[in-house]
Formats: structure tokens, C-alpha cells, sequence
């Protein structure tokens, strides 16, 4: 059974940064006015923030850090850790993090690693930086996530394209002997692999000439074989069981009362689906927060960026990730009253 | 699990449509209301009431309602 309880850390603040350029879905210009209508109501995206490749994952989530660092007042000297989920990396290879080390003027004597997960992607990055920092041997550390879907999808794409949107989000973690710490359940089923795939530009299918002619799917989409590939009701099939589960799971396994969470956080996939499993779960509107709104689907970022986005600065948190993979996974944890939340940076 | 009452849940994920107008040979695809939101109401209905896991090639490969109740089934 994939649950971990990580004692002795707390989480010390969160931050993001999101590009300046807002994209509404209703200037979306392959959409007629009432395609639009109907994507905003079932999907609740109304706007996205917007990149451009001048500024991608990794220089969002280093702002975000930045503004992060100097606002816990934090030494960078002191940062013994930092671990990058993103599936928009600066390169196939060097890992990112290590990039970011020096970008960012942590010492040499860092820890850094990258994750290649998405919408799972903060939970699971979280397990990992807190597991590192649990036995007091390294005492701060820093979990960046983020991406740049607006440049893996193809704006051709009518059912995907509108509804991610570009984010990069800094946690900071840190040793605190006593402290309760992050309640996790974990889940995989990679027999989904290819229901959120970009097909070529890895070692299986290398680049060739064929993998940046448009094509149009089934259902009269249009992309190519290296852009992400998203099978709709696949995913949404997978949403609306798992997502529930591991909730359940979770509470179940370590006595969490559902009815005592101040704040659901789940990734911010689509509202169809996110209210099917707020519903499933019987969680209270008002206890759900949402930043899909103006934002759109972020992948790795919703989680931090909707409670900055809603300001939910205290209190008993419980959050779900879950998508490409497949990977699942929901973690508990309560915050302090020393808990940061910056503002939002735009770029 | 019955073809009338999964009929009956099947018309109830639908707003603007007379509920007569479905049967069980009823080719839903070309229902005026069809959508790919309805497509994931289906599913819905099928993990709420049904417990079963309904996938996209299911939807796609389906033709009438009784289709889909007959994929609904070999999953139960």
C-alpha cells in the first residue's frame, strides 16, 4: 500500500509566477462565439496567462523562488535541496535543477533533482523533498513546479489548446523537529501511459520528418506527433475513480475527518470533472478552492497556485494531484501560523 | 442491470431532449444535443450507477444506446 507519513518538516511558504499575457477563450480563434460559451461553462476556464519561449518553465519557477526566498528572509547558503517537477525542461539533458542551482546561487552543496511528472507532479515532488528532509540531516529545501503547456499543445488542438494554462510555483520546506509533518497516499497505472502522450522526441520514436505534419484525429482535431496528445474521456474516466479513491484512501488510512479540512485543493483539471469528484466526495463547495477560472489547467502549478490564488493561508490542507502517467496522488498536512504566502509575480 | 432503466439513466444526462426520443436503438451520435460534455456525462453515469469504467474507444466504437449498455455489461 503506497501511503508515507513524513514527520518533522513543515511546509514555510509557497510562491508563483505567471506570465503577464492573458489569453481569453473567447478570443480563441478557432472557436465559434457559442463553442466558446459552452468550453468556459463545462471546462470553467475563462482566461489563461500565456508564455512565450522567451520565458519557460524554469524561468518562471526560479522568480517564484526568488520572491519566495527574500520573503522568508531565508539565507540561500542554507538551502540544502531542490528538487524541479516540470514536463517542459530547458533541456532532454542537463537536468534542469541543476541549471537552477546556479541560476538561483545555492551553494555546490546542494541536492538537486528532477521529476517528469505532471499534474501529480507537486504531491509527489513534495514526498520527496520532505522525505529528504525529515532526519534533520539537511534542514531547507525548495520544490519548484511548473510548465509551459501553452508550448507542448498545438493551437490547432480545439480541445486542449484553450484549456492550459502557464505557471511556475516555488514550496519551501523545512526541517522543524516535532512538527506533524505530510500525510500521503500514492497511486500508478501505466497501462494509461498514452492517454496523455507526446508521441515523438524521445528514444522510442526519435524526431523524424513526419513528426511535425499536422494531422487531424477522429474526432477532427488537429496536432502533431510532438505536440501532447490528450485523450479526453480517457483521462476523465480516470479522474472522476481514482481521484475519489485516494482521498478516501488516505483519509481512511491515517483518520483524517473529512469534515474537519479547511481547504480541498485538487488539481485544477477541468470543472466538469473537479465538481464530479468534489460531488463523489461529498466535500462543501465553499471548502473547495478553484483557480481555474483565470488560469486554466497548470499541471504541476494548480495546487500551489490556487491556495495563492485564494489567499488560503492557514489551516488544515488536503490535496489531490492526478493525470499523466497515469499518476495519482493526495497528501494532508496542516500549516502555521509563521506560513508565507507571496504575490503573485507576473512576468 | 436492466436496458430500460439503463435507457432511462442514459436520457436523464440529457436537458433538451424528449425523453421518448430515447430507445434502445436510438443512434445517440446523432442526436442534436450530443456534445463531448454528454460524452462525459455518460461516463459519469456509468462509474456512478454501474461502478464500471467506461472508456473513450467504448464511446467512439458504440452506435446505439444498446451499444453502450452491452459495454456497460461485459464490465460489470
Amino acid at each position: 500500500m503506497a501511503f508515507l507519513e513524513i514527520k518533522n518538516v513543515k511546509i514555510a511558504g509557497i510562491s508563483a509566477c505567471v506570465p503577464k499575457q492573458i489569453e481569453k477563450v473567447v478570443d480563441y480563434p478557432y472557436f465559434t462565439a457559442n463553442e466558446a460559451e459552452k468550453f468556459s461553462a463545462s471546462t470553467g476556464v475563462v482566461a489563461r496567462r500565456i508564455t512565450t519561449t522567451d520565458v519557460i518553465t524554469s524561468d518562471m519557477c526560479v522568480i517564484a523562488a526568488e520572491r519566495l526566498i527574500s520573503n522568508l528572509k531565508w539565507d540561500k547558503s542554507d538551502i540544502d535541496c531542490l528538487v524541479f517537477v516540470t514536463q517542459t525542461p530547458d533541456y532532454i539533458l542537463p537536468a534542469t535543477s541543476c541549471i537552477i542551482q546556479e541560476r538561483l546561487g545555492l551553494s555546490v552543496e546542494c541536492y538537486a533533482l528532477d521529476i517528469s511528472l505532471g499534474c501529480s507532479g507537486w504531491t509527489y515532488g513534495l514526498s520527496v523533498l520532505t522525505s529528504l528532509l525529515s532526519s534533520g540531516a539537511m534542514k531547507k529545501g525548495l520544490l519548484l513546479s511548473g510548465e509551459s503547456a501553452s508550448l507542448e499543445f498545438n493551437v490547432l488542438d480545439k480541445s486542449a489548446y484553450p484549456l492550459f494554462g502557464d505557471a511556475g510555483t516555488a514550496t519551501a520546506i523545512e526541517y522543524k523537529e516535532g512538527a506533524d509533518g505530510f500525510k500521503f497516499h500514492f497511486g500508478t497505472d501505466g497501462s494509461g501511459y498514452d492517454a496523455i502522450i507526446i508521441e515523438d522526441g524521445g528514444y522510442r520514436n526519435l524526431f523524424n520528418k513526419s513528426s511535425f505534419e499536422v494531422y487531424t484525429t477522429s474526432d477532427g482535431l488537429r496536432r502533431t506527433r510532438c505536440n501532447t496528445a490528450l485523450a479526453g474521456m480517457d483521462v476523465f474516466a480516470f479522474g472522476i475513480s481514482r481521484a475519489p479513491e485516494s482521498i478516501r484512501k488516505l483519509c481512511e488510512h491515517f483518520l483524517i475527518d473529512l469534515a474537519t479540512v479547511d481547504a480541498f485543493v485538487m488539481h485544477q483539471a477541468n470543472l466538469f470533472m473537479n465538481e464530479k469528484i468534489r460531488e463523489k466526495l461529498k466535500i462543501a463547495e465553499e471548502k473547495t478552492l478553484y483557480s481555474l477560472q483565470n488560469f486554466g489547467n497548470t499541471s504541476s502549478a494548480s495546487i500551489p497556485l490556487t491556495l495563492i490564488t485564494n489567499k488560503q493561508n492557514k489551516g488544515k490542507i488536503l490535496a489531490i494531484g492526478f493525470g499523466v502517467g497515469l499518476s495519482w496522488s493526495s497528501v494532508y498536512f496542516e500549516t502555521d501560523k509563521e506560513f508565507i504566502i507571496s504575490d503573485l509575480v507576473e512576468i | 442491470m436492466e436496458l430500460k432503466e439503463f435507457v432511462q439513466n442514459f436520457a436523464s444526462q440529457f436537458d433538451d431532449t424528449e425523453e421518448s426520443v430515447f430507445q434502445p436503438e436510438t443512434k445517440f451520435k446523432d442526436l442534436e444535443e450530443w456534445s463531448s460534455i454528454s460524452a462525459l456525462s455518460i461516463i459519469a453515469m456509468a462509474d456512478e450507477e454501474y461502478n464500471v469504467k467506461l472508456k473513450g474507444l467504448d464511446i467512439r466504437s458504440a452506435v446505439t444506446i444498446e451499444d453502450l449498455y452491452n459495454a456497460v455489461k461485459s464490465k460489470i
